[in-house]
């Protein structure tokens, strides 16, 4: 009975209500995304039926494609701060990498003020390079010019509370944590319009998360909208005033943070 | 005006939002798709917003990947200082890399089978041309991997695609200058004395650079799409490798093989490939005795002819690659 109902929320996504009074910055409409994953499955046979294969002209059957989103659609506006919430692999990340213009729409459309930008700096990182260097690449990769990461360099270190001297080692030589913290100073060292953040606040200690969070509420305020993707519920409650519930690829609920999260809890604890 | 567009698309399909919020929404009926997606991109439209994955106009491209050129060339360098941190020589290793392979073809090509029969300087020809051609080789074969090897980072961050291939070239640049500091080195204890043709040598890295660049943003979309390329293309290079007169002389093929004698065309058609054309112009700058020599089995290739081929290579692939890259800007990060 109760699964049922949930299959009716998930078919039917919430009619998308626009407010006239406010400026949108993110307008997502009727958005699929769709990638190949290559290599997910070990091919079988030899390599004589991998011949015949290609000779036929088939796909790779190691080439599985994945809907991830399945037809969002919602409007966001200047000041939103929004969080994301679903299970492992309803498409939460794929999302806002679409938000941000990283991910191709397989139909439907992404439309910004701006250009929205991913706090995931960490994939331009080299872990064989001191975070002097790494604090430099990082910036530069974000677009900053090297004035800028000049004028930003000492409030980076600072911000990522390294014990002193590591900034000078090799970042393969950094505990997971302290990764994270450098990633996360780097990363917020620019202000953006739209500012997409994907779990960042997951690492890191007691003192640095509340930091951090610190951090994420002046990043609000200076960028038009916040997404905000997490786990950890109470987080999510706190920091964002409205959020999305995302489960397998569709929107199940949009709206108040208190609402959706009881939902949810309630949904994902059956 | 406004208002009045706002009244319209309110009334067609976007009823008022609920007070009740979104659990409201379950008893509502749901949008009719088609409609509703018609008239969000009106509004998006409506406020200035546009597509965040649409591909820029070409002159605004090339304006942000001029904007990326501290990134690109920081990210050579860096990517240049990681690759060694884990051997004991580290950066030694720049140096030693081309020097061993020049050591490898000078045993077996130059004693074993004797093709030097003929150059005086076989040995500074013989380096000039690996390292001159190693430039071209090792740039397409890192740049196959430049979009397809960086997935997470072109999904994580916004910048110009064609910025990788070009960091990647920038890589085999500054190891190129390296390997030219050794190239001088060993011209010099080779016995040759230092001659003002040396200068031409920064016009032909300037056209081979180009024309690398514009060869690694093929390479770089055909990798990024079909992975295939990065196993098939070390026989590709070998081959080229062969085909452009690194290792012998290309003129003296004519007394080696009877078909090449029968068949001019294929001398022709080797002395226009732009592997030949690179590595014999640095030589011709590098090594006055190989201009002034006269031997017909080392016959030098007309120096003009040689320098109109330099340029035509290097504007037509740098334009036709660059330009082709930029096609398929917005579907890199996908596959």
């Amino acid at each position: 009975m109760a699964e049922t109902q949930e299959q009716i929320r998930a078919m039917t996504p919430p009619p998308v209500i626009i407010d006239y009074t406010r400026q949108p910055i993110v307008v997502v409409d009727d958005l699929h995304i769709v990638y190949k994953v290559y290599g997910a499955a070990r091919e079988k046979g030899s390599g004589a039926t991998a011949l015949a294969r290609v000779l036929r002209r088939k796909d790779r059957p190691q080439t599985t494609t994945v809907h991830a989103v399945k037809g969002v659609s919602f409007v966001a506006y200047k000041g939103d701060a929004i969080g994301v919430i679903g299970t492992n692999g309803s498409g939460k990340s794929t999302l806002l990498k679409a938000i941000a213009g990283l991910l191709p729409p397989h139909s439907g459309g992404v439309f910004t003020d701006g250009q929205p930008a991913l706090l995931g700096v960490g994939a331009a990182l080299m872990k064989d390079l001191t975070g002097e260097r790494n604090i430099v690449l990082g910036c530069l990769a974000m677009g900053m010019s090297p004035e800028e990461v000049k004028a930003k360099y000492q409030q980076i270190v600072n911000f990522s509370g390294l014990k002193k001297g590591f900034i000078k080692y090799p970042m393969r030589t950094y505990s997971s944590g302290m990764g994270a913290r450098l990633r996360f100073a780097i990363a917020s060292a620019r202000t953006h319009d739209v500012l997409l953040i994907d779990e960042a606040l997951a690492t890191g200690d007691a003192k640095f998360r509340r930091r951090s969070k610190a951090k994420i509420e002046q990043l609000r305020k200076d960028a038009g909208a916040v997404f905000l993707v997490a786990h950890q519920l109470d987080v999510v409650e706190e920091t964002c005033n409205r959020v999305l519930w995302l489960d397998d690829g569709r929107l199940v609920m949009d709206g108040d943070p208190k609402e959706v999260i009881a939902a949810y809890n309630e949904a994902i604890n059956k | 005006m406004r208002g009045c567009a706002c009244n319209k698309l309110s009334a067609m399909s976007h009823p008022e939002r609920p007070g009740s919020g979104p659990a409201g929404s379950l008893t509502a009926p749901p949008a009719p798709q088609g409609k509703s997606g018609e008239s969000l991109a009106a509004f998006a439209a409506r406020h200035g917003l546009t597509q965040s994955s649409a591909r820029p106009p070409l002159g605004q491209y090339i304006r942000k990947v001029w904007d990326r050129r501290h990134f690109i060339w920081t990210f050579a360098s860096s990517k240049r200082a990681a690759m060694y941190t884990s051997s004991k020589l580290g950066q030694i290793w720049q140096v030693l890399t081309p020097l061993l392979n020049a050591g490898v073809y000078f045993v077996i090509f130059g004693l074993l089978l004797e093709l030097h029969k003929g150059i005086d300087d076989y040995v500074p020809w013989l380096i000039t041309g690996v390292f001159v051609f190693t430039f071209t080789q090792r740039s397409l074969t890192t740049s196959a991997k430049a979009v397809g090897g960086h997935l997470p980072l072109v999904r994580a961050l916004h910048f110009p695609r064609a910025t990788l291939p070009l960091a990647y070239t920038s890589v085999e640049l500054q190891q190129l200058l390296i390997s030219l500091v050794v190239l001088v080195a060993l011209v010099l204890a080779c016995g040759v004395a230092p001659a003002a043709t040396w200068l031409l040598l920064i016009p032909v890295v300037l056209l081979q650079l180009l024309f690398n660049v514009g060869l690694s943003m093929i390479v770089a979309r055909l990798g990024a799409f079909t992975r295939d390329i990065t196993q098939l293309l070390p026989f590709v290079l070998r081959t080229w490798l062969y085909v452009s007169g690194v290792i012998f002389p290309v003129a003296s093929l004519a007394n080696r093989s009877e078909t090449v004698r029968d068949n001019q065309w294929i001398l022709t058609l080797m002395e226009a490939n732009p592997g030949f054309v690179y590595v014999e112009l640095a030589r011709q700058a590098m090594i006055p005795s190989y201009v002034t020599q006269t031997n017909p089995q080392v016959a030098m290739a007309n120096p003009g002819l040689l320098w109109v081929y330099a340029v035509a290579w290097a504007v037509v692939v740098f334009a036709g690659g660059f330009y082709w890259f930029y096609r398929a800007e917005e579907r890199y990060g996908r596959g």
